[in-house]
């Protein structure tokens, strides 16, 4: 009798030091999770603190004034404006036909034996620091480019009727070109990755059926595949343009830290987050300092945008994927 | 059925195109690595992990920006792993299914691809700003601050990979949540969750835009976190950009260690997946 009341006891005694402990893990846990929000917010409030300064002081003059002028303690933000979004521009340019490729290539070309090899490769690229191919930009691609392209492209293209001026000046290697293309790399492996994904969840019957009706290969990635895949796609391709926005190292090395509005894409440039990682340990004024802090409240807005839209995107591929698979 | 010429072709263009699109991407690869391995092997020598960085114009090693960096590394780990890992915990177990946990899920996302050079700043107002100086202790912070989204990412993948079976044997049991959780759930996906903790290790390994405005750089020997510390990444920035030959060749040395250190937890972290997965 005292026995079973004793071990009773003890059992609601756990059940009760169950229950507390089970509050404590779950607070433990809510609270981690909160702290994501709070790097999220914090980020985004402590960027538009710090730059309170730059744009109370130029308004939105601080976003199409070309002039950087540290003596004069002018800073407009058009020159890194446009040179993050001509450069992110290119890097899709190129990224975006050949992720598609290689997604394709990885689900209906290649061996099955060597997919899983070469797509590890092609996921390798994302992991090499991008420092690695800042200096690598620096020391061998842009060499390689004033040697052997933009000679190339500055005689052949330089005097052409519309797109000349995008090809014309001295070819130097370092530029907007050299820092378009080093980014394209860069976010290969992310829009690829995703494109291979969706394209190998595409529901077998919808490829079968266009096999039947005796279509090539082509037209089931143009008509069926595609198709079907386009919002995924489409949010793979704005995840390509966040990371192309954002990245810093990469581009600092090769796009020459100055600050020209040049139409040329062979000229030096600047970019928000090149601008930052070059000149915010030499800001010695508050002004200039408030300035770059601004320019990283932009780069973060926008970003944070992008990959909201390209987010929403992939959700809606999941859901789809859901329901019919 | 013959299929006409027109349809043929633009079949074999189209294929043809992602052969090369696929060749096109592995080139670039292994140009980075030829190049990070030819000049990076070059300038390998014992007194890299001996010696000092140097002043412009001499030779040195990278002695104290390798021990920078690890410290920072472990000490980004040992904040932002636990962290990362509660958090998705409670985004695949305590809070599932509730909107706190959906919200979280979906800003987690964006963290993971947001601008790196932003959390550096972030942590330089809230950190350096308020101390008065760079640390290798904001250092660390920001590489913490990167690491947490990838932790939670993995973690919550990998508790959700473990079946529900699972569970219900162990509250069947009359086990309290929280030791579901801690003694099978953990003990489950322990291999994934260690594996998506390597692969984030790897990433702030070689993260050189937060660490620009917390830690900064040392030239010389220093185990104090309270004061400006080297660190690899930062060395090799400094260095490419100099005119220095003998900072070149550091920077080659420092980049091919980093790279080699990177490439082999990322396929490390392969070689495990694949046998804890157990197939392919």
């Amino acid at each position: 009798m005292n026995a079973t009341l004793a071990r009773e006891a003890v059992r609601t005694g756990n059940r009760k030091s169950g229950a507390a402990a089970d509050r404590l893990f779950h607070l433990i846990t809510a609270a981690a999770a909160c702290f994501v929000l709070l790097l999220l917010g914090g980020a985004a409030l402590s960027m538009a603190w710090g730059g309170r300064l730059a744009f109370e002081t130029f308004g939105a003059r601080f976003v199409t004034n070309v002039d950087w002028d540290v003596p004069a303690s002018q800073f407009g933000a058009l020159v890194p404006i446009y040179g993050t979004l001509v450069t992110s521009a290119i890097a899709l340019i190129i990224a975006v036909p050949v992720s598609i490729g290689i997604a394709l290539f990885l689900t209906d070309i290649a061996p099955r034996w060597s997919r899983g090899p070469i797509a590890i490769a092609i996921e390798l690229l994302a992991a090499i620091p991008s420092i690695i191919y800042g200096m690598w930009g620096l020391f061998v691609f842009a060499p390689f480019m004033a040697r052997h392209v933009e000679p190339w492209l500055s005689g052949h293209l330089g005097n052409a009727a519309i797109i000349g001026p995008l090809f014309s000046g001295p070819p130097i290697g370092i530029g907007m070109l050299t820092a378009g293309i080093v980014l394209g790399i860069m976010v290969i492996p992310f829009i690829a990755a995703v494109a291979r994904e969706v394209f190998n969840a595409v529901p077998a019957p919808l490829k079968e059926s266009a096999v039947a009706l005796g279509s090539t290969r082509w037209e089931i990635l143009s008509r069926v595949t595609l198709p079907y895949t386009r919002s995924a796609i489409i949010g793979a391709i704005f995840l390509g343009l966040g990371r192309a926005l954002g990245e810093t190292m990469a581009v600092t090395f090769v796009l020459g830290n100055a600050h020209d509005l040049s139409a040329s894409l062979l000229m030096p440039s600047n970019s928000i987050a090149a601008a930052i990682a070059n000149e915010f340990t030499e800001a010695d004024t508050d002004l200039y300092r408030s300035s770059l802090i601004a320019l990283a409240f932009l780069l973060f807005v926008v970003t944070l945008i992008v990959l909201t839209i390209a987010k929403l995107l992939l959700l809606r591929i999941n859901r789809q994927l859901g329901r019919t698979s | 059925m013959a299929i006409p010429a027109r349809r043929r072709v633009a079949d074999i263009v189209a294929f043809a195109f992602a052969s090369m699109a696929t060749a096109f991407g592995l080139f670039w690869l292994f140009w980075i690595l030829w190049t990070t391995l030819a000049q990076g092997a070059a300038a390998l020598t014992p007194s890299l992990f001996t010696q000092m960085t140097p002043p412009p114009g001499s030779s040195g090693g990278l002695l104290n920006a390798f021990y920078g960096s690890g410290v920072m590394i472990l000490l980004g780990l040992l904040i932002g792993a636990p962290v990362g890992v509660a958090a998705g915990t409670y985004l695949a177990e305590h809070g599932r299914y509730t909107r706190l946990a959906a919200v979280v899920s979906f800003i987690n996302d964006i963290l993971l691809s947001a601008p790196s050079i932003v959390i550096g700043l972030f942590i330089y107002e809230i950190i350096v700003r308020t101390m008065g100086h760079f640390s290798g202790f904001a250092g660390a912070f920001a590489l913490a601050m990167i690491l947490i989204p990838i932790v939670v990412r993995t973690t919550e993948e990998s508790l959700r990979l473990v079946p529900d079976q699972m569970r219900e044997a162990g509250f069947a049991l009359g086990m309290p949540r929280w030791r579901v959780t801690s003694q099978i759930l953990y003990r489950a996906a322990k291999s994934a969750i260690l594996t998506g903790i390597l692969l984030g290790v790897a990433r702030i390994a070689g993260e050189t835009a937060p660490l620009l405005f917390t830690a900064l750089n040392n030239q010389f020997w220093s185990a104090n976190l309270n004061a400006p510390m080297a660190n690899v990444p930062v060395v090799i920035f400094q260095y490419a950009m100099s005119p220095y030959d003998e900072w070149h060749t550091l920077a080659w040395a420092g980049a091919f260690v980093l790279t080699a250190f990177v490439l082999f937890l990322n396929l490390l972290v392969r070689i495990l997946a694949r046998k804890g997965s157990g197939h392919e």
